[in-house]
């Protein structure tokens, strides 16, 4: 037995020479390398997020009053309809996986791209034009019926707009199909040999449980919008109730895919999470193993959940019952991760870098979003509080406290990879303190709202909620403030930040062991694995056996 | 652990490697696909299950099927699959000639599934838009032609590479299998849509 320092990375020299680096211009075209897809789609889903941000502010400004004095109804309807939609669909989703996972998911398992780089680019571009369909609806009157798109509602009102939706929607689905695709075979095949499959990054673990469950879902939900879109506009009627349709139908399929959809967006970030969280407590991270296998767990169990949401919709008690016991299961894979990050910080030497701020403070509001979560799906209590204000408090928790803090600490932590420079750690703060305090103060209250009775996706209230509406808007205010010390910081250390090191953070998984930003090739020689991923103070055995062997 | 610094050649392949040099990712990833398109699939078919489980009467007086032509078709589909594959054993064997001949017949006999198809759908007397049942079953067997048209497109593509470039031989025919696989595909969603709308409306 002989003993290796682990923060040692042994480098192969092969061939490779390069050097170059990608131009501004290139970032703009139909480039194939895998980093500039992901800076791509994470370019693209901030510039949607800003947008769809805009449209929450307006949305947030309407209800200051019970009036609806800004926005008039219908109009109020196509932005809380395009907020989510574009929120869901075109930021969270893009960002989590596309960016994040394109950018980083060949460099942790050491490929020089993904294994189809000319399918991963086509599937970048099909963003762009659903986010013009989308926003273009709105000269069509934009489509009115939320996110969810139920019939009859979607198909009785604006029906271009509808239509316009349901292609962008099928856009980004196919998209999203492709990445999967490419994902899993990436992940599966072009893992260098010598990672073992135990010393994998739990990104990885994330992107491959998330590709599986989008491989699943998403084309569920593509066949439900091609019969609603021919319900719309080719006089079927599928959906129509009078004609033989059945609109509970349309339900299953939009939800067969829209609860794993929450998985979509929250596995990428826990993959996320568990980067960040071991790299700046300086610890190794607590049940790898557990960890990963819950990501499995979930993308399993998430895909026979998905009835918690019809609760109301006629469901039989036999069904309530099944689907409440299943949702609550699916609470303790995801309670074994959060076990994961809290031993791991329990303990740890923590350095509170932006990064590791935005994750705990995730890990915070997760865990209230999370139990919202667990109320809502027991059928008793979401007979009483569905489609009030406290199914908005709870999945805002999730989404913004859960995915965009993750997102947040992502763009911190590998923002000196993916740009080669440092961002303002002091900005940083003042980013993440705005946010978190927005985020409390302005989805907090809505969960009072919600036990109160104020219904969802309304442009006008009983002025008895006025007051805590009124807490909403102004928290509301400062979360919109709070993005743009995020947005001046990102510009400005991108452009004139201090250079960064290969490996500022001193992580151990491979991405840090090539250049910041890495180079077209990703590394001018190959890494080797050595150690696991998170074997932070602790030294590895080398079996002295196996090394004998393979001389 | 194992120190793999000796396996270094065996490193810097695979990972260098992208699908041009490794045809094995092309076939896993087509695979992979098919899953998700059969989830596709899998959601009509559903649907239909649902919509047929809440009628009275299915298919509706009106809207029967014709089982002749169907039944015709299936026979011609299902025994292309066979065709199909001896294609794949000749170019394995490294008889172009013998590959393009049976991915030819197949070929052909795909576009008899679709002119039966069309035939069928102009004799119906009904439409898209007739009933539910009729909603069914234009979308359906629509979306199956559609695949069964790419699928044509792939195996001309393939004979038309063969041709125009000479592609192909004992050791390099990924695509010769990938069409292959894509056309096994459409024929196993043909045999369920077929169990679905034809046969089990007798019953
Ligand atoms: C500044 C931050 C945000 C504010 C103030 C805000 C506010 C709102 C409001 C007031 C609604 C309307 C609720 C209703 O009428 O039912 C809404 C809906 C929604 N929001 Fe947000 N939101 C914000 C950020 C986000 C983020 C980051 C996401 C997801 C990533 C998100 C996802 C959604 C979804 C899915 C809906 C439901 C739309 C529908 O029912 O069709 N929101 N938001
Ligand atoms: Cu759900």
């Amino acid at each position: 037995m002989t003993q290796l320092e682990t923060s040692q990375i042994t480098t192969v020299v092969t061939e490779h020479e390069l050097h170059q680096r990608w131009k501004w211009y290139d970032y703009f075209t139909f480039n194939i390398d895998h980093k500039v897809i992901g800076i791509q789609y994470l370019v693209t889903a901030f510039v949607f997020y800003l947008i769809g941000g805009l449209m929450a502010m307006a949305i947030r400004i309407e209800l200051n009053t019970p009036d609806a004095d800004f926005l008039d109804p219908n109009l109020y309807n196509a932005f809380m309809t395009n907020h989510g939609t574009l929120m869901i669909f075109m930021w969270i989703v893009p960002a989590a996986i596309g960016g994040f996972g394109n950018f980083l998911v060949p460099l942790m398992v050491g490929a020089r791209d993904m294994a189809f780089p000319k399918l991963n680019a086509i599937a970048f571009w099909l963003n762009p034009p659903a986010g013009a369909l989308l926003l273009g609806s709105f000269f069509f009157g934009g489509s009115q019926s939320g996110w969810t798109a139920y019939p009859p509602l979607s198909l009785i009102t604006a029906n271009t707009a509808q239509t316009m939706w349901i292609l962008a929607i099928v856009l980004v689905g196919t998209s999203s199909i492709l990445g999967a695709l490419n994902f899993v075979v990436t992940i599966l095949k072009m893992k260098v040999p010598s990672m073992q499959w135990t010393q994998m990054p739990l990104f990885c673990w994330a992107i491959l449980a998330t590709s599986v469950l989008a491989l699943l879902s998403t084309p569920v939900l593509a066949a439900g919008l091609v019969l609603l879109l021919f319900d719309i506009n080719f006089g079927t009627s599928f959906f129509k109730p009078d004609a033989g349709g059945n609109v509970v139908l349309y339900q299953h399929l939009f939800w067969f895919y829209s609860h794993p959809a929450v998985y979509l967006m929250i596995l990428p970030i826990f993959g996320i999470m568990s980067e960040v969280i071991p790299v700046h407590a300086r610890k190794p991270i607590f049940g790898y193993k557990a960890i990963a296998y819950s990501s499995l767990a979930i993308c399993v169990i998430g895909l026979f959940v998905w009835v918690h949401h019809m609760f109301t919709s006629g469901t039989p008690p036999w069904m309530r019952m099944f689907f409440t016991i299943s949702t609550l299961i699916v609470a303790v894979p995801t309670g074994v991760k959060i076990f994961g990050w809290v031993a791991t910080l329990w303990g740890g030497k923590i350095r509170f870098t932006s990064a590791m701020l935005f994750a705990i403070g995730l890990l915070s509001m997760f865990v209230v979003g999370g139990l919202g979560g667990v109320t809502l799906g027991t059928a008793p209590f979401d007979l009483h509080v569905h489609d009030t204000y406290y199914v908005v408090g709870h999945f805002h928790y999730v989404l913004f406290g859960g995915s965009v803090f993750g997102i947040y600490a992502g763009i911190y932590h590998w923002f000196p990879k993916i740009t080669g420079r440092m961002m303002n750690e002091t900005w940083g703060r003042v980013h993440f303190a705005l946010t978190f305090v927005g985020t409390h103060l302005t989805f907090l209250p809505m969960h009072q709202l919600g036990l109160q009775g104020m219904p969802r996706r309304v442009a006008m209230y009983d002025p008895q909620f006025a007051g805590i509406n009124h807490i909403c808007t102004i928290g509301a205010i400062v979360l919109g403030i709070s993005v743009l010390p995020f947005f001046f910081n990102a510009i400005w250390s991108w452009l004139y930040g201090p250079k960064a090191a290969d490996n500022p953070w001193d992580a151990l998984t491979l991405e840090w062991t090539t250049s910041s930003p890495p180079a077209i090739e990703n590394w001018e020689v190959l890494p080797v694995v050595t150690h696991g991923p998170y074997d932070y103070g602790r030294t590895v055995e080398v079996n002295q056996t196996v090394q004998t062997a393979s001389i | 652990m194992q120190d793999s610094t000796l396996n270094a050649p065996e490193i810097s392949l695979s990972s260098a490697a992208s699908h041009e040099e490794h045809p094995d990712l092309r076939v896993f990833g087509l695979l992979t696909f098919l899953v998700s398109e059969s989830l596709m699939f899998g959601g009509f078919f559903a649907s239909y299950l649902v919509l047929r489980g809440a009628a009275a009467v299915w298919p509706p007086e009106g809207t029967e099927v014709e089982l002749l032509v169907p039944t015709i078709n299936t026979v011609i589909l299902v025994s292309s699959s066979f065709v199909i594959h001896l294609g794949d054993t000749a170019i394995k064997k490294n008889n172009v000639a013998g590959m393009r001949l049976w991915y030819g017949i197949t070929a052909l006999m795909g576009a008899i599934f679709l002119a039966g198809q069309a035939y069928e759908y102009l004799t119906l007397g009904y439409g898209l838009t007739t009933n539910v049942f009729a909603n069914c079953f234009y979308l359906m067997t629509g979306f199956h032609g559609l695949h069964v048209f790419i699928g044509l497109l792939l195996i001309l593509g393939v004979l038309w590479r063969s041709r125009r470039f000479g592609h192909y031989s004992a050791t390099k025919h990924t695509g010769i299998e990938m069409a292959e696989i894509y056309w096994h595909f459409v024929d196993i969603i043909w045999i369920i849509l077929f169990s679905l709308l034809y046969i089990l409306t007798l019953f």
